[in-house]
């Protein structure tokens, strides 16, 4: 339905085709990937526009094959994407450590299905974890950023590149499968607005050039591979001043909710229905899972009775907000597994009989 | 604050849950409301369970999953036996008769039968009888113009459907028929 609208009228889309279209406004030269339910609609949607508006899509025969792909289009200065589910994220991670090592930008996206295993196809935040703790071998982050709207699985495209060129650094987006199969309104990015420089890096044949171009993550002697390792440490030292997050009637809040993605959008609704009954709840939604934001999760904590961290999981993000909070104030888990989603009603039930009960002084 | 209406449409696939859902979806943004839609994407296909929840709201959605819902549309039994406890005190079932075997028995909402499958048959396509479900619940709550259903039905539709939009706007009259 894309031709006959106009460009910047408001668009009723999947999550999934809003971050494809948004990926060929934000002009990629080329995508790579292999299909897999909660995500297939982002490879369809490529197939059927990208041979119509320029850019290479192409389905590799394996999530290898498409990571080193991605890879190479990347070195040789492509803006270069791929996307999958978790079970294919998992099969990417070699690919994706050769990357981080080579200081190469690109965009990789999980649209993340219940695990561990094969799993089901249904929305889950389980690889928390393998997203901001690097996933594959070796000392690297990604910068990883979390949609929770349609409009947000398209603008967070932008975002990630923006991000991954400014840092020569591969950038993700981790959402889940809710996301992706969910239809909002969405206005979309316009065409052409992030602008694109030919990298002076990359492998793209000698031309003028007086040496060759070598992209590599392999350096025999320790005293180099250590030099390697201590500048990827000082880039991600400044990556963390690109921290996002939203803050959603906090300043009162005498039980502090973190959530994410799907999770966030299920816990405005709690916070909604507690401010009813005159629960005083806020919410810090990090948008930024890598850099995480813990100094403002810190300052809340001093400040509120009892923290809740409500994710599609059986605890992860969890880890670093206890972290961060450093014993200022308990935290809590909570949250559902294997693709189920927790309703605000469970997460309020849950406030209501375990926490305000156990915890939190009247 | 105008209350958000959250619907939830269920019923076998092939039944036209999704695009039913899809269709108020889509003439809901045409009015520059606040819109989500939600499938329960399992490995459906005809004959498996389908459904999807639709929010409506002048303001921003929060959640777009919730599990009590102000409207049920329920076009099958399982759904029916699921759905029937998830409405919300003072709200609507619309079900479709001839596919229903035991009928709601709650006192405390409103539900209302449409015998949508065999007003289809009248009609001479089966295919339409969400839309005469769709007409009925829309009388009953008039969250969007039925002229903003037509205009949303020529982007849900592909083109080579278009030709059957006169067909949808008659089932959507007969619909509103069977509600007072």
């Amino acid at each position: 339905m894309g031709d006959n609208e106009s460009k910047n009228e408001p668009r009723l889309m999947k999550g999934n085709e809003a971050l494809a279209e948004a990926a060929i406004r934000a002009g990629i030269h080329a995508y790579f990937g292999y299909p897999i339910t909660p995500q297939s609609e982002i490879l369809e949607y490529f197939t059927l526009e990208m041979p119509k508006r320029g850019g290479v899509v192409l389905q590799a025969e394996s999530e290898l094959a498409a990571i080193n792909m991605v890879y190479g289009a990347a070195g040789a200065g492509a803006r270069v994407m791929t996307s999958s589910s978790s079970p294919g994220i998992s099969l990417m991670q070699e690919g994706i450590s050769y990357i981080a090592a080579a200081e190469l930008p690109c965009l990789i996206v999980n649209i993340n299905r219940g695990g561990p295993g094969l799993g089901t196809i249904q929305p889950s935040q389980s690889d928390y974890w393998q997203a901001v703790k690097g996933g594959g071998h070796g000392d690297y982050h990604l910068i990883v950023l979390a949609p929770s709207s349609v409009q947000e699985m398209a603008d967070f495209v932008f975002e990630a590149f923006r991000l991954a060129e400014k840092y020569q650094n591969p950038a993700f987006i981790l959402a889940d499968g809710a996301l992706g199969q969910m239809m909002e309104k969405v206005v979309l990015p316009e065409e052409g607005s992030l602008p694109y420089t030919v990298h002076n890096w990359a492998t793209s044949g000698m031309g003028k050039r007086k040496q060759r171009n070598i992209i590599t993550s392999l350096h025999m002697e320790p005293e180099k591979m250590e030099e390697v390792n201590l500048h990827l440490q000082k880039k991600y030292k400044e990556i963390q001043k690109e921290v996002r997050f939203e803050s959603i009637l906090t300043e009162d809040a005498d039980i502090l909710l973190v959530a994410y993605g799907l999770g966030a959008r299920i816990c405005q609704k709690v916070v909604e229905l507690g401010r009813e009954k005159d629960i005083k709840i806020g919410l810090l939604r990090p948008i930024t899972l890598y850099p995480f934001p813990k100094t403002e999760i810190a300052k809340l904590a001093s400040r509120v009775q009892h923290t809740i961290v409500v994710e599609m999981n059986a605890g992860q993000m969890v880890e670093d907000v206890a972290l961060a909070i450093n014993g200022k104030c308990p935290v809590s888990s909570v949250g559902r597994m294997g693709g189920m989603i927790s309703s605000p009603e469970e997460v309020l039930h849950y406030v209501e009989t375990m926490i305000l009960k156990h915890f939190v002084s009247a | 604050m105008e209350k958000a209406q959250e619907i939830i449409f269920a019923g076998f696939g092939g039944q036209g849950i999704l695009s039913m859902g899809q269709t108020l979806a889509y003439s809901a943004m045409i009015e520059n409301k606040e819109v989500s839609w939600m499938p329960s994407y399992g490995p459906e296909m005809r004959g498996g369970t389908a459904n999807c929840i639709v929010i409506v709201s002048k303001s921003k959605i929060s959640s777009p999953i919730v599990s009590k819902f102000d409207s049920a549309i329920v076009l099958n039994q399982p759904s029916l036996d699921k759905f029937e406890h998830a409405v919300k005190p003072g709200g609507l079932i619309i079900y479709e008769e001839s596919s229903i075997i035991t009928p709601p028995k709650r006192t405390d909402i409103e539900c209302i039968g449409i015998p949508a499958m065999k007003e289809a048959q009248k009609l001479d396509k089966k295919q339409v009888a969400n839309m005469i479900i769709l007409g009925a619940f829309l009388k009953k709550r008039p969250i969007v113009k039925i002229e903003n259903i037509l205009s949303a039905l020529k982007k849900v539709l592909p083109e080579r459907h278009h030709h059957l939009i006169p067909l949808n706007e008659q089932a959507l009259e007969v619909g509103r028929k069977f509600v007072q």
